[in-house]
């Protein structure tokens, strides 16, 4: 034990031997023979740490903070010979109990730490409760010396990423998985290769954080199956990983099994965003249980009314109160902790205009939150994308304050294409703007492209094939009456409601879903797709499929056979794509001849070669990209002309001269049935006819010049 | 609950076995042995835990930390897990980190 003076005992209780703590970092942290406990509160009157044995119904000790452990609003106390692997430890809180004027403290409620890295108390998935347990969500301690080797975040440079949205569990729970622990970080290991045979570099993971599946679970009347708060996006715990999701939650170990995931992605060149939910908490509203925040502080953490209830911008009951300097230093220390210890390569924020709003709720100008997090030094390299809205009717999408950093998740890129891919007219002139990273939504205000995450699909909403089996969302099962999840779908069943069993609409579907795959891998910005879409996995329909542990929601891995032909396309898209840097740029086009090539970076065509038809009538678009002006002349690539036919016919098209000395070579035609509608990059044959090309009815080609 | 802790060293090999059942309140006994094999400073570490029953997360946790005291450059291999043992280092991810046999020859 070290024996140096400052981590030796001056006080004494009930045998548990103390020293006055320091106030930072807040949380609980080992020291030279002990644990440093911190937690700050304004307005406690006074402050008891409790300390359980593992599991323990009881408390072994409580431990009041001497009134000399207090500095400013900080209790913080170092206790000694603490078996650190077995305790689990929560705080006791006294203070006023004046609702009206925003405190909420209850000293027989027992607290979690907002700092607490790890949870005990839902250490198995889906194993119930025991309710009437004191103390529900308990803090545990964690060992920070996990085995990194020479990890490190990979810093992928964004255009070059292609992001991969997956639910840990979801993703491996099937049987058909075949994985050896299902559900969890340790089987997403198993899986890897899959992911890396697709060629995706990047997987954002939804909410990871510890959550508590039976936050509002109930019994479906129907089926009789429980319905969880299955997809996580209400955090119990900001630094802890979601016990849950580990095969080796039940011996504590979820901390380091989920640095092995991402130590195991990294050596596989895949990064990791983690989806982050700062907006709400699990506590809910006036009514919602006492897990944390409310006890500790609640007129700190939470956006409150003048009246003392909570408003609701995030529409799960209360907002969190982000821009409150304590609540921000939060947020900026979890995300710290994430990017250092976890080694995670971005962040995704859900409902992040809320973090934009100032404790009274309206939007701030210059949000101190988002300009922090940009100019952060430990998050200097980290990736952050901002779900630019929230559930208060603020929407920022090109507006989000980006600070140079900041990038959105791209909803119009997600309807304009789902418009013109189902064949809406007058989307050809908004379609071009999304295919050139949106410069409509963010050249004025002095971004790029790649603040562009351009998605067709994500969590919410359709999958990719639902997008073209359902014209309306199909929400029954989730008892709401079909009420919930939203109406503005831009979906097309292709003439049937649901699965068919006629050869012809289900060849149009998988065309469609293969046109939406290619459109989003050709156009600048940065692609994102749902786990599943590749291989055409279906929600049956349901467009917010929150609540379900059920096939709604696994991937069907007997899918990445019955439908090869799909996930061939995308892995062959995917490489295109990053076979081809013309694709890939932090700048817009220009529309016009940077480089001496004698056309332009991007040059517009439609059924006649040069000349566009931007008439609101128009379903077609056809592209040229002059490969010499790839990377802004710095490298050479091929030359690629793209055209999209939207139309319910094939159509003829006259194509513009391949650069000389070259000619036109065919990589993709949906139009094709398999396997003649993609090619490996770098195998693409010869067209025979040079100067005309005919585009079947609703598909999508794409010639490469060499 | 017991453990019994027995090192061989010879050469550059040194070799742990362990028999019992090893959890956090006998931990203290394997990472004594763990410390004393290093301090030797061998090319392979051998740990043969055919006859454990049972390993906690503090036992994993010496095992990190072995594969951190002794350097990249040591093998270490992890002979005989099987039942619980196996399980529990599947699931956090070390068997990838470790050779794992199921016997050991010289």
């Amino acid at each position: 034990m070290d024996t140096r003076i400052d981590f030796y005992p001056t006080h004494e209780h009930c045998g548990y031997k103390l020293r006055p703590g320091k106030p930072y970092p807040f949380g609980a942290s080992l020291v030279p023979g002990g644990v440093n406990f911190s937690i700050f509160s304004r307005d406690a009157t006074s402050c008891t740490l409790v300390l359980f044995e593992k599991h323990a119904a009881e408390p072994m000790v409580e431990i009041p903070f001497p009134k000399a452990f207090r500095i400013g609003n900080v209790y913080c106390m170092m206790v000694f010979g603490l078996d650190c692997e077995n305790i689990e430890y929560g705080y006791r809180m006294d203070g006023p109990r004046d609702p009206g004027a925003g405190h909420r403290f209850d000293s027989t409620k027992i607290l979690l730490d907002p700092y607490a890295k790890a949870i005990g108390g839902r250490d198995t998935w889906g194993a119930k409760p025991d309710w009437n347990d004191k103390f529900q969500y308990r803090g545990r301690l964690v060992f920070e010396d996990f085995d990194w080797e020479d990890d490190r975040a990979l810093e992928t440079p964004i255009e070059d990423l292609v992001i991969y949205e997956a639910h840990v569990r979801s993703f491996t729970r099937h049987p058909s998985s075949r994985v050896k622990f299902p559900g969890t970080f340790a089987a997403l290991v198993e899986k890897i290769p899959y992911l890396k045979k697709l060629g995706v570099n990047c997987v954002e993971l939804m909410p990871i954080y510890e959550f508590d599946e039976f936050e509002n679970s109930r019994t479906n009347p129907g089926s009789g199956e429980t319905m969880y708060n299955y997809w996580g996006y209400s955090t119990v715990a900001f630094f802890a990983p979601k016990s849950g999701y580990a095969a080796t939650g039940k011996f504590g170990m979820q901390v380091d099994e989920l640095k092995n995931l991402v130590k195991h992605l990294h050596r596989n060149g895949i990064e990791v965003i983690l989806d982050v939910v700062f907006n709400h908490t699990a506590e809910g509203n006036e009514r919602g249980p006492v897990i944390s925040f409310r006890g500790i502080d609640n007129k700190t953490y939470y956006m409150l009314t003048p009246d003392g209830y909570y408003f609701n911008f995030s529409g799960c009951g209360n907002t969190l109160n982000c821009n409150n300097p304590i609540v921000r230093s939060m947020v900026l220390d979890c995300l710290r902790y994430w990017a250092s210890e976890y080694h995670i390569d971005g962040f995704r924020f859900d409902l992040a205009a809320i973090l934009g709003r100032d404790p009274w709720g309206a939007p701030l100008p210059n949000p101190p939150l988002l300009e922090t997090l940009a100019f952060d030094p430990v998050l200097g390299k980290c990736k952050l994308i901002a779900e630019a809205w929230d559930a208060g009717g603020l929407n920022l999408l090109g507006s989000f304050p980006a600070y140079g950093r900041w990038a959105e998740w791209n909803g119009k890129f997600r309807d304009d294409a789902r418009r013109f891919l189902r064949g809406d007219t007058g989307m050809v002139g908004r379609l071009a703007q999304r295919i050139q990273g949106s410069p409509d939504l963010y050249e004025k205000s002095g971004r790029g492209p790649t603040d562009s995450i351009n998605f067709v699909t994500c969590h919410d909403g359709f999958s990719l094939y639902d997008l073209f089996v359902y014209n309306d969302k199909h929400n029954e099962a989730n008892g709401e009456n079909n009420n919930d999840g939203s109406n503005d779908n831009f979906s097309w069943n292709c003439g049937w409601e649901g699965d068919s069993d006629d050869p012809e609409v289900n060849r149009l579907r998988r065309r469609l879903v293969k046109n939406a795959a290619l459109l989003l891998m050709v156009s600048r910005g940065v692609p994102m797709f749902l786990m599943g879409d590749e291989v055409g996995r279906t929600q049956k329909g349901n467009n917010n499929a929150y609540c379900h542990d059920n096939e709604l929601n696994w991937m069907d891995w007997s899918l990445v056979e019955k439908n090869a032909e799909l996930l061939r396309f995308f892995r062959n898209m995917i490489a295109f794509r990053r076979a081809h840097p013309v694709f890939r740029s932090r700048t817009y086009f220009r529309n016009r001849d940077m480089v001496g090539s004698g056309i332009a970076d991007i040059s517009w065509h439609g059924t006649q070669k040069w000349n566009a038809d931007w008439s609101d009538g128009a379903r077609v678009i056809a592209f040229m990209l002059c490969g010499r002006h790839a990377k802004e002349g710095a490298v050479r690539d091929n030359t690629v002309y793209v055209a999209l036919n939207g139309h319910w016919d094939g159509l003829l098209f006259s194509l513009p001269a391949a650069p000389e000395g070259e000619s036109w070579h065919i990589f993709a035609n949906t139009g094709l049935d398999s396997p003649d509608d993609i090619c490996e990059p770098g195998g693409e044959k010869q067209l025979v006819n040079q100067g005309e090309y005919f585009i079947g009815p609703r598909s999508a080609v794409v010639l490469v010049a060499r | 609950m017991a453990l019994n802790v027995s090192t061989e060293s010879s050469g550059d090999v040194v070799k742990i076995t362990l028999d019992g059942e090893l959890d956090a309140s006998v931990s203290g006994v394997f990472r004594e042995a763990v410390e004393k094999a290093a301090v030797q400073k061998p090319k392979r570490l051998v740990m043969f835990m055919d006859k454990l029953a049972f390993m906690a997360s503090a036992g994993l946790r010496i095992l990190i930390f072995a594969k951190q005291k002794m350097g990249a450059d040591v093998q270490i291999y992890v002979v005989g897990a099987q039942g619980p043992v196996l399980k529990t280092l599947q699931m956090s991810g070390f068997d990838r980190a470790v050779y794992l046999k199921d016997a050991y020859t010289d």
